[in-house]
Formats: structure tokens, sequence, C-alpha cells
């Protein structure tokens, strides 16, 4: 990926911020200078701090009649040329699924935020939850290939945010932060540094916008007004934007695409960080604020000698299959702990034989590494 | 006029899809006319549409950025583009369904905001792309595949409906009346903010067929004979205008 080096939006240094604050500086970091977005526990700080930014540095700031229109008008913007974003939770997540699929076939660049909470459906709205896992990945109907990071501190939700916008630019997709409550309602420490590493989409006007003579090519995007005569459209399409509603090789070649332009340069998406991994029996696996628990769980029982190591998945889609495998061959057990009943864990048995327990917890309230603890002792024993 | 309309359509894109006796032909070349006449460059247009019949007039016809969009969410993508690029002359060009059914919601929120842009509603009354379903503007008592009975929910007045909601220009005039409604269109374009035109466009396909209309004739003919302007409907009582249709300038506020 062509990384173009763009000084720091906001002044180096160390910060005291919230995690939807340090999302919403990632994204003008990043260079986003379109938000659309709807009224939401837990997200809405993320919207309140981007009126204020975006209007230092020129940009646009519209709140929506609702989640629908909120991820249309990104998508919108997202043509007229603006790196763009949104930011929800569950419900939004819901309600914007049909434009997120619209975002994946006519293959347009922006970022969703989704700060879980409790589900289903309205649940509890202050209280987090890692229960839009699956959702993100498998919301829109038809296949895709997502872009997904889930940030574990408030430094990340500074850094992914950046991420998401790069790979939304590198592979013309929707790409996803998926946060929790816990992390984006967490005050801590954010560096700051002077320089971030952005990346633009390219324009080639003598190019197809919607086709490449690879089958895994990503293609130029041209932004309305430049004399494209663009023909965008969620229907199947040609190269040039033509609708073909009824031609079979068109509609394979066009979906083919649009899976393998991600799925086949995933390693530059995929993250994992291994915490005393090197000599473990025993493999914890966990995503976001979980993981902090799951860290600390994993300290906790080496004091014991219990010779057990966490990965944490920074990336959550494209999912970390080669890793999966990887640690299935060197640890007898895999733990899963998350704040759903078992979605990642579920995720994980596809691709190790070595026996996945998961370790859910779904009342509304964050893991504690007691539990964790708890739960790997009980099945020791 | 002819050859520059020509020009301005994708020629890859005939014939067009419409059915025989559709009027939304006559809207698309009333629209193009438009355009010429204000000698407006399509280079710096953007038409979207949502899903239906009416979504297909811009998308692929016409040679400028097109944006087809989802059901009903024409306008709600319009207002991104537009704010992120104001120099766009931003035109959306959907259905009856489409802009005040599913996508109700966009357009009166648009409206409120009088974010300016041209909002065109083909309005044939019916589903016709998914087979003659009732829809939000369908006349009291029509058969349609859903009502075979008669349509026993009142039809929205769309017009009434825009203007409530804060549209600073609105106005009426059916396909079967070109040159008025090439007028309209016109002031439509040109009118700074929020404007809506309700276009009423025969379907003799999914409707006129159901509801004792022989032909595409008959049905454009009865169109054209039920309009009354606004300017003669003002005096009259609700019993005189019973089966008219009210048509001309409703609104237009300047800045």
């Amino acid at each position: 990926m062509q990384l173009k080096k763009t000084k720091s939006a906001l002044e180096p240094g160390w910060y005291f911020m919230q995690g939807d604050e340090a999302c919403a500086e990632g994204a003008i970091a990043a260079g986003c200078r379109f938000y659309a977005g709807y009224p939401i526990t837990p997200a809405s700080e993320i919207m309140i701090r981007m009126v204020h930014r975006l209007a230092d540095v020129a940009g646009v700031f519209i709140q929506m009649e609702d989640e629908i229109g909120s991820i249309s008008s990104v998508i919108g913007a997202s043509w007229a040329g603006a790196k763009a974003m949104t930011a929800t939770s569950g419900p939004g997540i819901s309600l914007m699924t049909e434009g997120i699929g619209y975002a994946v076939i006519t293959e347009t660049p922006c970022v969703i935020v989704d700060v879980q909470r409790a589900g289903p459906s309205t649940g509890q709205a202050t209280r987090p939850g890692q229960g839009d896992v699956m959702q993100v990945k498998w919301g829109p109907h038809g296949d895709n290939e997502m872009v997904a990071f889930a940030p574990w501190s408030v430094q990340e939700m500074y850094d992914l945010t950046i991420k998401a916008f790069n790979f939304a630019e590198r592979f013309r997709v929707p790409a996803f932060v998926l946060a929790d409550e816990a992390v984006g309602h967490l005050r801590e420490t954010l560096v700051v540094k002077e320089e971030v590493e952005v990346f633009d989409r390219f324009k080639a006007p003598n190019l197809p916008p919607f086709g490449t003579d690879a089958p895994n090519g990503v293609p130029p995007m041209p932004a309305f007004g430049e004399g494209a005569n663009l023909l965008v459209t969620g229907s199947t399409h040609d190269p040039w934007g033509f609708r073909k509603t009824a031609d079979s090789a068109v509609q394979a070649r066009l979906t083919e695409r649009l899976v393998l332009k991600v799925q086949d340069f995933k390693s530059e998406v995929i993250e994992t960080e291994a915490h005393l991994l090197e000599d473990s029996e025993i493999a914890v696996v966990s995503y976001g604020f979980t993981a902090r628990a799951a860290l600390q769980a994993v300290k906790s029982l080496r004091k014991e000698g219990t010779k057990v190591g966490l990965l944490r998945l920074v990336s959550i889609w494209p999912f970390a299959a080669e890793a999966i495998a990887e640690l299935g061959k060197r640890c007898r057990v895999i733990f899963v702990p998350e704040m759903n009943r078992g979605q990642v864990a579920g995720e994980m048995k596809k691709y190790t034989t070595t026996p996945v327990i998961s370790l859910p917890k779904t009342n509304g309230e964050v893991i504690e590494p007691a539990e964790i603890v708890e739960g790997i002792r009980r099945y020791e024993v | 006029m002819n050859e520059k309309i020509f020009q301005m359509i994708n020629p890859q894109s005939f014939p067009t899809p419409f059915c025989p006796g559709c009027g939304h032909g006559i809207l698309m070349g009333a629209v193009l006319r438009a355009i010429a006449e204000l000698e407006y460059d399509m280079k710096q247009m953007l038409f979207a549409s949502g899903i239906g019949c009416a979504a297909w007039i811009p998308s692929p016809h016409f040679k400028a950025d097109t944006l087809h969009t989802l059901h009903g969410r024409a306008i709600a993508y319009a207002t991104g583009a537009k704010l992120f690029n104001p120099k766009l002359k931003v035109m959306v060009i959907s259905g009856d369904g489409d802009l005040s059914s599913i996508g109700g919601n966009h357009l009166i929120h648009a409206a409120r905001r009088n974010i300016d842009m041209t909002v065109v509603c083909a309005n044939n009354g019916i589903y016709g792309m998914t087979g003659g379903q009732v829809a939000s503007t369908t006349p009291l008592g029509s058969r349609t595949t859903t009502t075979p009975g008669g349509n026993l929910e009142r039809p929205f007045d769309l017009c009434k409906l825009a203007e409530a909601a804060g549209a600073t220009y609105v106005a009426r005039q059916p396909v079967a009346t070109p040159v008025p409604l090439t007028r309209t269109l016109k002031k439509a374009i040109t009118h700074r903010g929020f404007a809506f035109v309700d276009v009423p466009s025969p379907c003799p396909t999914q409707f006129g067929r159901r509801n004792a209309f022989r032909t595409a004739y008959d049905m454009i003919k009865a169109l054209k004979d039920s309009c009354i302007p606004v300017e003669k409907a003002k005096g009259l009582d609700p019993a005189e205008l019973q089966g008219k249709m009210v048509v001309g300038e409703f609104v237009n506020l300047t800045a």
C-alpha cells in the first residue's frame, strides 16, 4: 500500500481523551472531510466532536433524518470526492445495512464506526456489547469481503480509524471500526505523532471505474463533476457502469472481484498481537475492550505457573484464519471471552480442530479478568 | 434542438426500457429540453434516482454523472454529493413510490432544509416495475394487483406535502402538456433552494388496463382533460374540483 505522509491535524503530543473523541481525531487526521450521522448512544460523542473539528478544516457536517439518510449521504459525498464517515451503534447499523451493501457493489470507500452496545434491538443503550461481529460481516445480502478493526484502547480508536480510512480507499470498500461502549467511553492517554500515513484513492480518467483486467483489481475512482459521465448503480454493472441485470458472466465477474480484491490482499489488513504465547499450551483469543481483561487474566495465571498466552485480534475482518490455524497447532485448547454468545469462537472453529471454548458474557457488563481466570480453571480442573 | 438533445443521451442506452404508451419518455425529453434551453453543461450536473421505472429516466440514458441509488434514498445520496461539492447542479428524478412512500422521510427533510436541488417526481400512481401494486398516490377506488376490489386508502397530494414540509418551489405539470412542463422544469432547475415538481405520467401497462382505459391514448387524454390551472381552481369549491387535477405553480419563494 502506497502511503503518503502528512502532517497530523492535531498538535503532536500527549492528550487525555475519550475513545469516541480519539476516533473523531483519527478521522480528521486520515483526511475525512464529510460526516453524516444520527444521534445514538454510545456513539454520539464522535458526531459532536466532528461538528467542531470539521469546521476547523473546512469540511462538511450534517445531522441526517435517520441512519439510512446518514449512510446514503456518506456514499453520495464519497462519490463527490470526499473521504466520508458515519458513526453509530447496533440499531443504526441495522438501518444502514442496505446502504452498506450498496457501498460494496458500487465500490464506494467510506468508514462506518460501530460503537457496540448490548443488544438485541434497543437492548441496553449505555452498556457494552460485542454482538455486532457477524452483523458487520454478513449484514448486507449477497457476498462481500468486509474490512473491520477492533480497537482496545483510546490510542487505537485514533490509529485504527486512520487505518480504516486507508483500507477503505485502498480497496474501495466500506470499512468498519468495530468499537464497543467500554472503549468508546474510556478516557486515557492518546499520543499524537507529528506525521500520519494516509492513502488517497487514485484516478485514471481513461480507465473504467467499475472493472479491471485483473480478476482481483481495484479500479480507479473519478468524482462527480469531473466530466467522467459516471454511471453509479447498485444493479449489476459492466466496467463502465452500464446495468447488466441478466448477464450471468458480468454478474460472476463482478461478484468474484468484489471479494477477491480484498481476499487476495488480506495479509495487508490482518493484524494480530501475541502476548506471552511463546511456550503456551493454552491460548486466549480476544479483541476490543475484552482483550484488556484477557491480558490481565493471562498475566495472573502465568504467576501461578500456567503456560497461557493471548492472541489479540486487532483486525476482525478479513478473519485471521492462518493465525488461528497456527495457534491451534501449538496449543491444546483455546479460550475465547467475548461480550456475545460466541461469535468469534464459532468463526475460529472453521480453521482449527483444537478445542475452542467460548467464554461468553451478555449481561451488558464488561468481562472481568477474574471471570476469564475462573473460566479457564473450570475447564482445566 | 432535437439534435442537441440526442447528444445528451448515451447512445448505448437505446432502445429505452419504457413500455409502449409510458409517459416517462416524454418527461425524459422535457428534462433534456429544459437543460438544453437553459444551456447548462451536462458535465456540471448530477442526476440521482432511486429504484423503479422512473429511476431509469436518467440512468443510464443521460450523458452526465448519474447516481442510481437504493429504493427511496436518492434525495439522501444527492444531499451528500451536493453538500460536499456545491458546484454540482443536482437533480433527482424518481417515481412516486420511491420518493413519497419508501423515501418519504428524505423528501420532507430535504424540503425542510431547503437544500438546493430539483426533485422531479414521475408520478404514475402505481408500482409499475414490480407488477402494478397500489401506491401512496393511487386514486381512491382504483384497481391494482393488491387492491383488486378498489383502493380504500386516500392518496397523497405530493405538492401539498412538499409545500407543508417547506419546499420553496412547488409545481405540477403532467406529461400530457409537455410545453408547460418544460417551462416549469426550467423554473425548477434555476430555482435556488428545494424545488419539487410533480409530473403525473400515465402507466397504461399496469394502471390503465385495469382501470377501463382501453388505450394509452385514452389515458393521456383523460390526464390532459382533468387538468385545471391553479388560478382557475382557486375560486371553486371541492365539489367542483371532484375528479380534477390542479396544475401550475403552487409555491415560488425566492430567498
